[in-house]
This record gives C-alpha cells, structure tokens and sequence, in this order.
C-alpha cells in the first residue's frame, strides 16, 4: 500500500484514540459541576488519575505523527491556529496538575476543581474551535492581519458538539465504573446528552453541506449518498441502543461502547468530507508528505511498537478494571 | 520599542522548555532510585527501604505531573512558533520524535498508573517491575530527545532538496558525533540531581532531628552515589569539551572568553567580564597555559577564538562564559562535598557535622541549576543557528503578529510562576509531613501478603524509630 495513505490512516487512527480516551476523561471533567455531593468528586477523579496521562499521551503521538509525515501540514496547521492551540495547552496544563495536586490539598481544593473543571471543558472546546476552522478552511491572508479569525459561528458551534460528545463519552464511562448514586446521575446526564449530540451532528452536517460546494458534491453527486448513507442511519441507530442500555444495568459498558460506535462514524463522516486534504483546498496529504526515507524509517517502530502499546495499554485497564472503590487507593 | 517575533518566539521557547527540563531532571533519577529501593526491599526485605520508596514516591508523583503537562507544550511549541523550521526539519526531527513517543512516552504513562497505585492491585514483583519500566522509559526518552537536539548541534548523514533536509543515513543521523556525550552527561547529570535533592531533605531531617535513622539510611547511600558519579561526570565533561572544540569551535571560544582568531597561550579564566563590542576580556583573572593545557593537553597548543568568525555568527558571549562556570563551579562544590563525606564518615561524624549538613541542604537545587546552566551553554553557544552552520534560527520563525506571541508568553510566564509556587509548596507540605511511619507500613505489609520476617523486621524498626 501507498505509504502515504498509510500515514493518513495512521494519523486517523491516532486522533481516534485520542478522542475517545482522552475524550471520556476530559468528559468527566466536564460533567464535574454535576457532581457536588460529598465524596462524589473524589469517586470522578480516582476514576480517571490512572489513565488520563496514558489518553494524552496519543495527543502528542498525533502532534509528533503530523510532524514526521507531513511536515508541512504540522507548521501549517500549528502556525495558523496559533492562539486556540496554545489555548488548549493552557487548559491542558491545569487540569492536568489539578489531579496531583487536588488529593493533597485542603484549604486550595475548590480552585483545583475550579482549575480541573474549567480546564477541561476549555480545552475540549478548542479543539472543537481548531476542528470546525480545519473544515471551514482560512485564508492566509487573515491569518497575518485578523486574529480573530478562527472564532467563526461555525467553529463555536463545533466546539460546543465536541464538548457534548466528550460528556457524553464521560457519562458513560461513569456509568460503567460507578455505583448508586453517581451512577443513576451518570445515567440521567447521558441521555440528555445523547439528545444534545444527535443535535449538534445534524445540525453540523447540515452547515458544512450547505456551505461548501465542494462536501455537497462528495456527499451528494450520483449515488454517493446511498453509499454514504450507513453513517447517519448507524448513528442514529447506536444512539438508540445506547440510550437503551442506560436502562439496564446487566450491561454497563454498552453505552460506552455505542457512544464509541457513534464517534467512529462521525469521525468516519468527516474524512469522507476532507480527503484528501489536511488543511481544505490548500493542502494534500501528498503535499505535505515526508520522504520516503523518513516514512519508512518510521514505519519500523510502528509496526513493532504500536501493537506492543495497544497490549500493555490494555492490560493497564484490566489491573484497574470494575468499580472504583471509595477508600483510598494507591501511593 | 519594535517587537520582534523572533526574538519574542526564542524568548518563549527558551522560557518553557527552560521550565520543563527542571523537571525531567528529577524524575529520571528518581524513578532510579526508586527502582533501586523497591529492589533492595524485594531482596533484602527490609522496610527502611520500602519507607524510603513509599516517601518519594509521592514528591515523584507531582514532579513527573508538571514534567508531562510542559513537555506537552514544547512538543505542540516547534510547530506553532517555528514553522518554517518544523517544514524543512521534519522529515529528520519528526521520526525521532515520533520514536521517543513510542517507545518512551507511551511507556512511563502505560506503567506510571500501576505504579503509583497499583500497590494493592499487583504483586509485589508485576509492582516493581512497572516501577522499573517507568526509569528506563525516561532513559529512553532522554535518549531520543538528545539524538534530537545533538544532530541539530552537529548535523550530519542528510541531503537537502528543495529547501528540506531529507536524511540519506539514519545511523549517522542518530549517532552524529556528540549525541554520545550529551547522552552520557545528561543521563549522569539527571542522576546527581536527584541524588542531591535526596541528600539534601535527608540533611535536612538531621539537622531538625527528625526521622533520623531514616534520614541516615537515605543520606549515606547518596552519599557513595554522588562519590561515583560527580567525578565521573566532570570527566565525561571533559571530553565533551573536546568534542565541542572539535565541532563547534565558536562555542568553545565563547565557553572560554578567548577573543584572538587564533591563541596559543590560552589561559583558564577564573574571572572576566567579556564585552562583545570591544570584542576583548575586561577584569581579567586567570592561569596561564592551564587552558591550553587542558583543552589539547599541550602547553602552548592553539585553540581558535571568537574573531575567527565574523560578529554575527557569534553567540552572546557572556551568557555562555558564565552559564558554563556556574555548571562547572557546582560541578567542583559537589565533588567536594562528595569527598567530604567520605571523611566524615571515616571519623564517623557524617550524620552530625553542622556544617556538611548545612551545606547539603544549600546544595538541594544545585542539580537543577547546574542542568539549566549547562543547557544554557549548549544552546545560546549554538546561536545563531538553530542547525549548526545550516540553518539561521531569526530565519525560520513563524510569520506570526509579535502581539499575538508576546500575549502567549506573558501567559505562560504568569502560569508558569504560578505552578512553579505551587509545586514547591507541595513539595515542602510533603517534606514537612515526613515518610510513612513503620505502624503505617506493616499494616501495608500485611496487605501485600509479606513473608513472616520481614514484619518481625518492622516490628524492630518501630521500636527504634521511637514508635508506639
Ligand atoms: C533529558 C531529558 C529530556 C529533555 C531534554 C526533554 N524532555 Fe520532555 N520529558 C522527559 C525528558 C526530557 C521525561 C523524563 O521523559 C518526561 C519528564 C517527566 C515526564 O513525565 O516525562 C518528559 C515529558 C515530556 C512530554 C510529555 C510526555 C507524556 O505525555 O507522558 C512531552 C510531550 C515532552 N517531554 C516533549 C519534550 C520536547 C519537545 C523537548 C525538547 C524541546 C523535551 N521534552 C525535552
Ligand atoms: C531541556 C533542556 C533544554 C534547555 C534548558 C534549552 C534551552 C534553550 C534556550 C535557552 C534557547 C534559546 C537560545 C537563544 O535563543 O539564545 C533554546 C533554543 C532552542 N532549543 Fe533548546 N534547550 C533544551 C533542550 C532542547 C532540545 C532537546 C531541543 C530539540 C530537540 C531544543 C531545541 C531548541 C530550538 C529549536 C531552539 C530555537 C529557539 C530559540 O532559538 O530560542 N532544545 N533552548
Ligand atoms: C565538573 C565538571 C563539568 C564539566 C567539565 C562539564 C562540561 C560540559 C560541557 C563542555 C558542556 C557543553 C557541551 C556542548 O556545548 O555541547 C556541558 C553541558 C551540560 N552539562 Fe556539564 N560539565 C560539568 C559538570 C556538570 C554537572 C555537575 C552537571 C549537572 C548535574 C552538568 C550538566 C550539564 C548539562 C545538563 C549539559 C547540557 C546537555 C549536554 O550537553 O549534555 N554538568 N557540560
């Protein structure tokens, strides 16, 4: 197979994980204001503060991925959305020491929560921003003058989808680790959620085909849409089973594993409308490609060491698997 | 004042990965000899080792959380600030990077959740095998960073088209002549640091009588540690110099303040204060031939200095002279203390001489210092390339507004103090709190399913440290 394509599936593959790890993480702490009883936001945290630095971890295997094989894609993209992405650091860097520093505090606690909370959210909602500007396209010329230019209605609306479909992640994973109480909340909160979603990725799909030509035609032109047509119709399905399963508790990963489904689509349903552009109408994946000799070099240590990180990743989360336990764990 | 994005980006990449290898430089030795202590207990099963694992775990902890979250930036940083640099480097920087998250990164994540609290979850050996995972994921991590940064000091094994560096060997990339050196000197230097951080809060607790016999377990092992270490790294230093003249003579000259194009009797500077518009030494103090000697190891032999290259292919000079006998000056004061100990400890005065112990506690940082200031001779030495003699680094910055990037430094500036009062903070409530007490760690003992003697051994050492 080409080389090339298979970075782009790589990278694919890379954002994926991310935004299903990383994405019911950061969904946990978007859900955090829910959740104010008495010990119930030490149950959020110690349901996550094993894994949140393994699920970013595939944000900078993404970053460094673009790195090594388009080259030009990651200064290009880097450079354009400059302010959202550092942004994100930002938000990035406080809700990643509210989970050190949270545990060990007394009198400082509520600005952790503040610090996680907030950096959560802000850091899911920039990356919806830098998602909806990719797809809206810029021109260069704003990106010298106007600083601006990356905060479109559009965008906004992407940003908030994303920081729906994180809680919704969040929720059901809280579903599945959780019992009583939270659980039942958990359970109350995604269906709302599930509603929310399915909303925001009509209400997407519909702005992004009537905006650019050039989505409508892929979408629409000849029987492209009866090929296509799996990806809403699944969607819509899967929210339903999802939904179904946050009624019976014999089955508690199910939601998770639907709304996973549903991320899969929609992500699915936004490759369809890019490639095989990285940045819409400026540049292709061959554009920006390394050399042969750099992708191939690479190819080595991902062919020996992703399989090997899928395995220990997964046994990771088996030593943790079933309930989190209210008394405290570990070091 | 004109804002330059140039120099705004430098100053903010300058500022934050300043700010994230103060960290890096922990962790890597201390998950060593965390490793080292959980092995010790496994095999000799006693708890003073196991207390001395549990307590530095947690400064461990927090001190790896602020590593990631910084090191997530820079790798986010290269792109944003340095694009045009990011495009014609990556197909070289790229993969390296690329391998460091996957055989690094990905590692100490994976095993970091069971060892910090996986206690109850694993075995004692799965236990101590993720904890030795986790200090040789930061080995390796050190490793890929370093290629990184030494083929930019001493590039070689690429050809350029179009404007790109494309590699033709990758061996040469990776082993381009002074990664070797700054591998072994970054590996060494990580290791003093911890050990002196460890030493220091030890000296501390002896000098308030506290934990004692805890305390001098710690300080006497890190004691022989830094007896070994601090004499072999200024050796390794050495030869680094050498390399350094050989590869990147201007540096070496700003290192040294030599000013002549070509100077035989090149004197060791104790003092000066070089001024780059004289282009020559004010206050000068310094032994004659020593520099020549120590450079070529002949008296008179010839180094060439700072006027052999015209004076915009200088560094700032001073910040490089300086920067370098900070590093080497700790360096000479933590041999000396070394050394000290070993005397003290012939006389058996080691855990009560006030004046050792005072100036432990002084050295506690003087790791990290001696880090950043090294850090600072390879890469403001380096200036103004980026790629030794091939790239200019006022060249290949982003097309950014400065506004935009002044208002991003000030934001990490503000955020970066704020986390760095932080951070110490909680490493003083941690120190203050002290180590697990013997009562706290049978009770753990008996959690782990530990055989017979070693909790008769606990039992022991809780009627020595004076525990009910
Ligand atoms: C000699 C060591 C060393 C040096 C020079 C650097 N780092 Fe670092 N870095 C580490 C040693 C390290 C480490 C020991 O592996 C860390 C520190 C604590 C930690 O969590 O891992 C780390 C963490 C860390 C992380 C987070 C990893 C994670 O998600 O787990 C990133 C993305 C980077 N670094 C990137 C960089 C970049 C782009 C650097 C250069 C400009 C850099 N580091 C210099
Ligand atoms: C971790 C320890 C490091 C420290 C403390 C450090 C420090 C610095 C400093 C002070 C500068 C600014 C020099 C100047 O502009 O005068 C700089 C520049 C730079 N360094 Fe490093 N560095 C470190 C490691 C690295 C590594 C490992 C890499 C690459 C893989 C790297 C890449 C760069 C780049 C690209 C610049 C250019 C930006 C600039 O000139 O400011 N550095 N670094
Ligand atoms: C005592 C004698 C020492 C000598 C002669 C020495 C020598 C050197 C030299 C020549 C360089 C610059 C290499 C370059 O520009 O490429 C360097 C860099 C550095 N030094 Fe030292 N050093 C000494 C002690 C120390 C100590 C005690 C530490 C820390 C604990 C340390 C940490 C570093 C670091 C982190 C760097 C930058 C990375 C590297 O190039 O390895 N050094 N040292």
């Amino acid at each position: 197979m080409d080389l090339i394509l298979f970075y782009f599936l790589l990278l694919g593959f890379a954002v994926l994980m991310y935004v299903l790890l990383d994405g019911f993480d950061l969904g946990v702490g978007i859900l955090y204001p829910w959740f104010d009883r008495e010990g119930e936001r030490d149950h959020l945290m110690r349901s996550i503060s094993h894994v949140w630095d393994g699920n970013e971890t595939w944000l900078v295997f993404g970053g460094v991925v673009l790195f090594a094989a388009f080259p030009a894609a990651y200064a290009g993209i880097l450079s354009t959305f400059y302010l959202p992405i550092i942004l994100m650091l930002f938000a990035l860097i406080f809700r990643g020491v509210a989970f050190e520093y949270r545990f060990k505090a007394h009198r400082s606690r509520p600005y952790w929560d503040l610090a996680f909370s907030a950096g959560s959210a802000t850091a899911a909602f920039c990356q919806g921003l830098i998602l909806g500007s990719i797809v809206q396209g810029v021109n260069a010329e704003q990106i010298a003058d106007v600083s601006w230019y990356w905060l479109s209605p559009f965008a906004i609306l992407t940003g908030f989808s994303v920081m729906a479909g994180y809680a919704l992640l969040g929720s059901c994973y809280l579903y599945m680790k959780s019992r009583d109480r939270i659980q039942q909340h958990a359970a109350h909160l995604a269906k709302r959620l599930i509603v929310l979603v399915m909303l925001a990725m009509v209400t997407v799909s519909l702005w992004t085909v009537m905006s650019s030509d050039d989505i409508r035609e892929r979408w629409f032109s000849g029987m492209n849409f009866i090929y296509l047509s799996p990806l809403p119709i699944l969607s819509a399905l899967f929210a339903w089973f999802a939904w179904r399963g946050l009624h019976n508790t014999d089955h508690e990963a199910r939601p998770f594993w639907f709304a996973a489904a549903i991320f899969l689509l929609g992500f699915s349903g936004l490759v369809v409308s890019l490639f095989p552009y990285l940045l819409p109408n400026q540049l292709t994946i061959w554009d920006a490609a390394s050399p042969d000799t750099s992708l191939s070099f690479l190819l080595v240590g991902i062919v020996i060491f992703v399989p090997l990180i899928l395995a220990y990743t997964l046994w990771g989360y088996r030593v943790f698997a079933g309930k989190v336990e209210d008394y405290q764990e570990g070091y | 004042m004109e804002l330059d994005t140039a120099l705004l980006s430098r100053m903010q990449f300058a500022f934050t990965v300043s700010f994230h290898i103060i960290f890096p430089s922990i962790t890597i030795g201390l998950a060593t000899l965390i490793a080292i202590w959980e092995g010790l207990w496994l095999k000799t099963h006693n708890p003073r080792y196991l207390q001395l694992a549990k307590f530095w775990i947690k400064p461990f902890a927090i001190t790896f959380g602020m590593g990631v979250v910084s090191g997530i930036v820079l790798s986010y940083e290269f792109g944003t600030n340095f694009s045009k640099f990011s495009d014609i480097v990556g197909p070289v920087l790229g993969p390296l990077m690329a391998y460091e998250v996957l055989t690094a990164f990905f590692l100490e994540a994976g095993f970091l959740g069971v060892m910090l609290f996986g206690w109850q979850r694993v075995g004692r050996k799965v236990h101590f095998f993720s904890t030795v995972i986790v200090a040789i994921g930061t080995w390796i991590s050190a490793f890929w960073i370093i290629v990184a940064n030494s083929w930019m000091q001493t590039p070689q094994g690429y050809t350029i088209v179009d404007g790109q560096f494309h590699v033709a060997d990758w061996f040469e990339v990776i082993f381009n002549p002074s990664m070797p050196y700054r591998f072994t000197h970054m590996l060494l230097a990580s290791f003093i640091t911890a050990t002196f951080v460890v030493a220091g809060v030890c000296a501390y607790y002896l000098r308030k009588k506290q934990h004692v016999d805890f305390a001098k377990k710690g300080l006497s092992m890190t004691m022989w540690i830094a007896l070994v270490l601090t004499p072999l790294q200024a050796f390794i230093g050495d030869q680094h110099g050498l390399a350094v003249k050989e590869y990147q003579p201007t540096k070496l000259a700003a290192m040294e303040g030599i000013w002549p194009a070509q100077e035989e009797n090149v004197p060791l500077l104790l003092f000066a204060m070089p001024n780059m518009e004289t282009e020559s030494n004010d206050y000068e103090v310094g032994i004659p031939h020593l520099g020549s000697l120590i450079l070529t190891h002949s008296m008179d032999g010839a180094v060439q200095g700072l006027k052999a290259v015209p004076p915009e292919d200088r560094p700032n000079v001073p910040m490089v002279f300086w920067s370098f006998r900070v590093m080497v000056g700790l360096g000479v004061g933590m041999i000396g203390l070394a050394v000290l100990a070993l005397w003290l400890r012939k006389r058996g005065t080691l855990f009560q001489n006030k004046f050792f112990l005072t100036s432990l506690m002084l050295f506690t940082p003087s790791g990290v210092i001696s880090v950043l200031a090294g850090w600072y001779v390879v890469e403001i030495g380096r200036q103004p390339w980026l790629v030794y003699n091939l790239v200019r680094t006022s060249e290949v910055v982003s097309p950014l507004p400065a506004e935009r990037v002044l208002f991003t430094l000030i934001g990490f500036v503000v955020i970066y103090s704020l986390l760095f009062g932080v951070y110490l903070y909680f490493m003083r409530k941690l120190i203050k709190k002290g180590p697990p007490s013997m009562a706290n760690l049978e009770q753990q003992l008996v959690g782990m399913k530990a055989p017979g003697y070693a909790l008769a051994w606990v039992k022991n050492l809780k009627h020595e440290d004076g525990e009910k």
